[in-house]
């Protein structure tokens, strides 16, 4: 039997990059898992009765983020993607398959994006430059998605103001990751 | 240009892809007798109106709904917005 | 004998010298000059030459208006041609040389153009370079090029960096004049989100240029505290550098901010410029006015300027353009300028007043009625003519003149939506009628040219925009200011036999404007075009208003008939660079890596983009000094052991739901409904007219789950075809669509000996015989000890093959245990080149085929398309203008002679016949070097080519002048009973 295979982040490492540039942090978050989730038609509501018991928290509503260790967020109509620990949930796609059944379609999807997450006082004028989305004005637990030098991103806010966390397509990370590295230290 | 999503508020036209005239929903039938003169009007012919137009936009750099624009082309006025699935459905399509 | 012209006060800090360089001299100024401030000071007035006639010029304004004062900045890479002096902020070791103008600005051979002036008339170029015709390419358009353009571009690559940015507010305020700031306060109070965007580097707009007193106190101690009020509220923003250049849809504006334009050099990492895109719920044009000349005879010789700059130059930057100064002008402003100078200790010759009633002037000598007809002085004003009341003329000595014909409100922004201003009698001005949605104009941008008007203009314009966002805002207590009529006889032009200048910039006279209206180029817009007026890089903002004027004289019309040009965007230039931002070079668009990438990287892989993937395009091997040694390698490897490419960019989007066989029938037009869970099927895509859009596999994982893969290239236009389809065309289907393109790395491993290799990475427990795991067949398997996969039996090589994905992180590792495992097997990485030799070998089509314009039956692929169902082009595809008898099939090429080689875009035409369009018969979409066959083959479209096998064709490339003889062949290559693939 071949040996077991070693995960790289984007960066072709074992390890998370973080970079501090001035009083901000941007750090890669390797160790989240992702699937996404989309209801079958006419099943909503029995979806959304199931919810809490999957995802500890009901599903969030339009634009908004809900749950705690497993966290989903609004992506489209009736459509969102839920993250988790990945030390404990590299089967993430599987729980959810398993916990909604016929209500819902999963994809797994850990591999399919990568998060930074961004924190720090110039947090919003890094943003300001990079995206047309008015997150200053966003609340805790918002989510959008727009797009950052080209990318498809969505953007959670974990603390107005002052923390956010971008997911952007895996194979593109480093672009995005250039982009706000470049942006940092455009501002500082 | 600014559309006002129904579920997402104003977005910049930059984050929408644009198809066309949303007569394109109006899909005829291929196993129709008459299919061939139909799916010929339903892809060439088109109405241009110097005024107000119902026109389909993908919100590819958003939640991915296809929605429909009806937008005075003469002065980028945007009078109304739907979901384009909320439109097919009222239009009849169904399976 | 520096700044012989520095006066005393002003706003710049004496307290800190700069030097700089004009032409290769050094000056002083101080901070808070800009560079036409400073040379003033210094006693220049010459600072370039005009566009056409090289007649020498100096500033004729204080502002961003400027249309003469245009020089070459810095120098090196960053030289940047025809910036305005009038605004270029004077810094240590600022280089600037004037431009147009050889071999100097006091000595300029091309002058000879104003002697022959009557020959440069409007519509010269139209007129004059006509015959012989031969003569346009090879004498007239060099020599008109050699001469054209101002200022020279570096040519080299731009080494600073430009930004975009993005901003929101409730009310956007545009300019931090008396009604800007007003506005700000008040909307600033009310808790609004507030942007206040001003050009200039120092907030007060005129202000700053003026002596008038607010609650009896110098203008400027309200301005201090109004800005350091506005910087203490988080709510407001306050951007001084800032231009905004256009007012687009529903809000949106475009602002340029020149971070670092005042630096010599921008601190490292920091861009030069920032466009921002700024998106206003409300906004409020408070951009002030911009003051018009007069036409006379000799207008433009350096010293001869606005009176309102000249004024300005006194009071803000300490500057006298001259000694002695006279002004001429035919409204009260002009007495102002003349009363500030005189205060100022500048000694003022003359008050030449248009108007017969003028009002008195205490101290200065008065001349009512009277005009300027003409002027001296070749490289700077010595004297003007003026003729009095009574007709008698006198010669005046002074070396500036303030020219004041009136002013015209900066209403450009309202017409960026074709909003056509009205004209306005009282203050002889065009003024905004209708504006974009959402803006209101307040101060002198509105016509209101008092302070107490622009203070109280501006406060209730923001407190009625709020009111609209539902904001309550109250006025704020604001400064007592003058509130003068303004008061105006219009004068446009002194009529005379010389040349009297309209556009300085464009060299346009009035003589141009005669000629145009004499040959009937008489709408504003034809004025515009035949005579080039307005169109130089100052837009003509002094110019445009008096040459209406003129036209509406000639014409017997009122300047409200003739109207105006429409403004556009932008408002005053933006470089290239800010436009681009960061998408320059390799950052011209993201790019996107694949799994394998640093390992390919380390094998010295050679890289190509497809879309915005790096793929590797060959892996070179010690010895190998050609890419086609490599590719051969690769191709014979993978044909006779193993070889292993990257294909995680194909699209890959993931299909479920109850529906999801029979929504991917309607899609393809080959059918799906009916593919057994475990398998997978080669998939053809239309458009709705007929014509192929895309190829790829379709792979049932289970009953509802299907995964579908498209070309690369494609990937994202056929999931968007796919939404649609879901929400606008079967909304009640029930299917689920996302893309799982990254999620996965996958790898094609190809070959007669890719099972053998598979198996020695694949858990034991997965049975991939061919008995167990057929051809195409797909399905989960575990790799490695337990690592979840996806398996699918499918090739596009035409060997034995199977493309494994395994979570991308882990596909580094995959393909390292890989290339490990299959050591003594032969094991072979390959690149994009020899993917194209393998399937030009089999015959597969690709790209080149698939390029819109084909049709499945044009492919061989005809019998794919159902007769008995409805899917998206089926209906079309049969239409008997894609079905003719005489129609293109996909063929195989082989050249005769084994030397020969086959070109991609080469023609095909029967030996014999012309070569010409009529004859063509089809042309080549791929060629290669064929290992397995030993020389060129080629793929093609050729008319009935699907029946002439056998057949010798020539191949033609006129562009290289071959002609070669080929044979028609079966486009399969290699293994047409698919023998290997199934093996």
């Amino acid at each position: 039997m071949a040996d077991r295979l070693t995960p790289l982040t984007v960066f072709g490492e074992t390890a998370a990059r973080v970079d501090r540039i001035g009083t901000l942090s941007i750090a890669e978050r390797p160790d989240l898992a992702l699937a996404s989730l989309a209801a079958r038609l006419g099943r909503l509501s029995s979806l959304e009765a199931v919810a809490p018991l999957v995802l500890g928290a009901p599903l969030p509503g339009v634009s908004r983020v809900a749950g705690d260790t497993i966290r989903a967020f609004w992506t489209g109509p009736e459509q969102w993607l839920v993250e988790a620990p990945y030390a404990t949930h590299e089967d993430l796609a599987a729980v959810l398959k398993q916990g909604f059944g016929a209500d819902a379609s999963v994809t797994e999807q850990s591999d399919g994006w990568c998060a930074f997450d961004i924190a720090g006082a110039a947090t919003l004028a890094l943003l300001e430059r990079l995206c047309a989305a008015d997150t200053r004005a966003m609340a805790q637990g918002d989510v959008l998605r727009t797009t950052i030098e080209h990318l498809g991103c969505f953007i959670i806010c974990e603390q107005p103001g002052a923390s956010f966390r971008l997911w952007c397509a895996r194979s593109s990370a480093l672009s995005l990751h250039h982009a706000l590295v470049t942006a940092a230290v455009a501002l500082s | 240009m600014l559309i006002p999503h129904p579920l997402l508020g104003l977005r910049d036209a930059q984050e929408f892809t644009y198809l066309g005239d949303a007569a394109l929903i109006d899909r005829p039938d291929g196993l129709a007798a008459d299919a061939a003169g139909r799916f010929f009007d339903y892809g060439y012919l088109r109405d241009n109106p110097a005024g107000e137009h119902r026109e389909l936009w993908f919100h590819e750099q958003g939640d991915r709904s296809w929605l429909v624009v009806t937008r005075n082309i003469t002065t980028h006025e945007i009078v109304r917005v739907e979901l384009a699935r909320d439109v097919a459905l009222a239009r009849g399509r169904g399976r | 004998m520096s700044q012989v012209n520095r006066l005393s006060g002003g706003r710049v800090d004496r307290g800190t010298t700069l030097s700089f360089a004009f032409d290769g001299k050094l000056y002083q100024g101080h901070p808070g000059d800009t560079l036409a401030s400073a040379l003033l000071a210094n006693g220049v007035r010459l600072m370039g030459r005009s566009f056409k006639y090289h007649r020498p010029r100096g500033p004729l304004s204080a502002g961003s208006e400027e249309p003469n004062a245009l020089v070459e900045l810095r120098s090196g890479a960053r030289r940047e041609p025809n910036t305005r002096a009038t605004v270029a902020e004077v810094f240590e070791g600022l280089v600037a040389t004037s431009q147009n103008r050889w071999p100097s600005l006091a000595v300029d051979a091309l002058s000879v153009n104003d002697r022959l002036s009557s020959f440069l008339t409007a519509g010269f170029y139209y007129k004059t370079f006509m015959w012989p015709k031969a003569f346009w390419e090879k004498l007239y358009e060099p020599a008109i090029r050699r001469a054209a353009g101002l200022g020279r571009l570096s040519g080299e690559a731009d080494p600073d960096v430009y930004d975009k940015g993005f901003l929101h507010c409730d009310l956007l305020v545009i300019g931090a004049g008396p009604a800007g700031l007003a506005a700000a306060l008040t909307a600033g109070r009310a808790g609004a989100r507030v942007i206040v965007a001003d050009e200039d580097f120092l907030p007060g707009g005129r202000l700053n240029a003026e002596t008038i007193t607010l609650d009896d106190a110098p203008a400027r101690d309200w301005v201090a505290a109004t800005v350091s009020e506005l910087a203490s509220l988080p709510n407001v923003r306050l951007m001084t550098r800032t231009t905004v250049y256009g007012a687009f849809d529903h809000g949106i504006f475009g602002a340029l901010e020149r971070v670092s334009d005042h630096l010599a050099v921008p601190k490292p990492g920091t861009p030069r410029q920032i466009l921002w895109r700024l998106y206003a719920k409300r906004s409020l044009l408070c951009a002030g006015a911009t003051e018009r000349p007069i036409a006379f005879e000799n207008n433009d010789r350096p010293g001869i300027m606005l009176a309102g700059a000249l004024r300005a130059y006194a009071n803000r930057w300490a500057v006298a353009a001259a000694r002695d100064v006279a002004v001429f002008t035919n409204n009260d402003d002009g007495h102002r300028t003349a009363r500030d100078l005189a205060a100022a200790g500048v000694h003022v010759t003359a008050v030449i007043d248009s108007r017969t009633d003028a009002p008195e002037i205490a101290g200065l000598p008065l001349f009512r009625g009277a005009v300027v007809t003409g002027t001296s002085g070749r490289l700077g004003l010595k004297s003007i003519t003026v003729r009095n009341a009574d007709g008698r003329t006198q010669e005046i000595a002074c070396g500036a003149l303030g020219v004041s014909g009136g002013w015209n409100p900066n209403l450009q922004l309202t017409c960026h939506h074709r909003g056509r201003p009205r004209w306005d009698e009282t203050i002889a001005a065009f003024v905004p009628d209708g504006a974009p949605p959402g803006l209101r104009v307040a101060g002198a941008a509105a016509g209101i040219f008092s302070t107490h008007g622009a203070l109280t203009g501006g406060a209730e314009g923001a407190r009625a925009a709020l009111a609209d966002l539902g904001i309550p805002a109250t006025l704020p207590d604001l400064p007592r200011a003058e509130d003068a009529p303004f008061r105006i006889a219009p004068l446009w032009q002194v009529k005379g036999k010389g040349r009297a200048w309209l556009d300085q910039q464009n060299d346009v006279t009035v003589k141009d404007v005669t000629l145009a209206h004499q040959e009937n180029f008489r709408s504003v817009e034809h004025l515009k075009r035949y005579t080039t007026l307005g169109m130089a890089t100052d837009q003509g903002k002094t110019a445009n208003v008096p040459a209406i004027a003129v036209m509406a004289e000639l014409t017997g019309k009122p300047i409200e008939q003739v109207g105006t040009t429409i403004y556009r965007p932008p408002y005053t230039p933006v470089a290239i660079g800010a436009l681009a931002g960061r998408s320059r070079g390799a950052d011209f668009r993201p790019r996107r890596l694949t799994p394998s990438h640093h390992w390919a990287q380390e094998q010295g892989a050679v890289f190509v983009e497809v879309g915005n993937w790096m793929r590797a395009q060959w892996f070179p091997r010690p010895g190998e000094s050609h890419w086609r040694q490599s590719v051969d390698r690769e191709v014979l490897a993978t044909r006779q052991a193993v070889g292993i490419c990257d294909v995680t960019t194909l699209g890959k989007i993931d299909v479920q739901g109850t529906d999801a066989a029979a929504f991917l029938d309607r899609l393809y037009c080959n059918g799906m409904a009916k593919l057994a869970i475990g398998r997978v099927r080669y998939g053809l895509m239309l458009r709705e007219d007929g014509m192929v859009k895309d190829d790829g596999t379709v792979a049932r994982l289970t009953e509802n789950h299907f995964v579908v893969t498209t070309t690369t290239a494609n990937a994202i236009a056929v999931f968007r075809h796919m939404e649609f389809c879901r929400q606008c065309l079967w909304p009640a289907l029930d299917v689920q669509l996302i893309s799982t393109t990254d999620a996965w790395a996958q790898f094609s491993v190809a070959g007669p000996k890719s099972r053998e290799l598979l198996q020695r990475v694949i858990d034991p427990a997965c049975d991939i015989s061919n008995e167990a795991f057929p051809y195409m067949a797909c399905g989960a398997v575990t790799v490695c000890g337990g690592l979840r996969a996806r398996l699918f039996r499918i090739s596009f090589s035409g060997e034995l093959a199977y493309e494994i994905a395994v979570p991308a992180r882990y596909g580094d590792g995959l393909i390292r245990a890989l290339m490990a495992a299959g050591q003594d097997l032969g094991v072979t990485p390959y690149g994009t080149e020899t993917l194209g030799v393998l399937r030009i070998e089999k015959g597969h089509p690709a790209g080149n085929e698939l390029n819109g314009q084909t049709t499945a039956a044009n492919l061989g692929l005809g019998k794919m398309v159902s007769a008995t169902k409805d899917a998206i082009g089926i209906t079309l595809s049969r239409r008997e203008g894609m079905n003719r008898p005489d129609d293109l099939r996909l063929v195989g090429l082989k050249p005769l002679s084994p030397a020969d080689t086959i070109v991609n875009g080469a023609h095909l035409m029967t030996g014999g016949s012309p070569v010409d369009a009529a004859h063509d018969q089809g042309w080549v979409t791929s060629s290669c070097h064929s290992p397995h066959v030993g020389g060129s083959i080629g793929l093609g479209f050729l008319k009935r080519g699907d029946r002439r096998t056998g057949e010798i064709i020539h191949v033609v490339n006129p562009l290289a002048g071959t002609d070669i003889r080929a044979q028609v062949v079966s486009p399969c290559f290699i293994d047409p009973e698919g023998v290997r693939l199934r093996g």
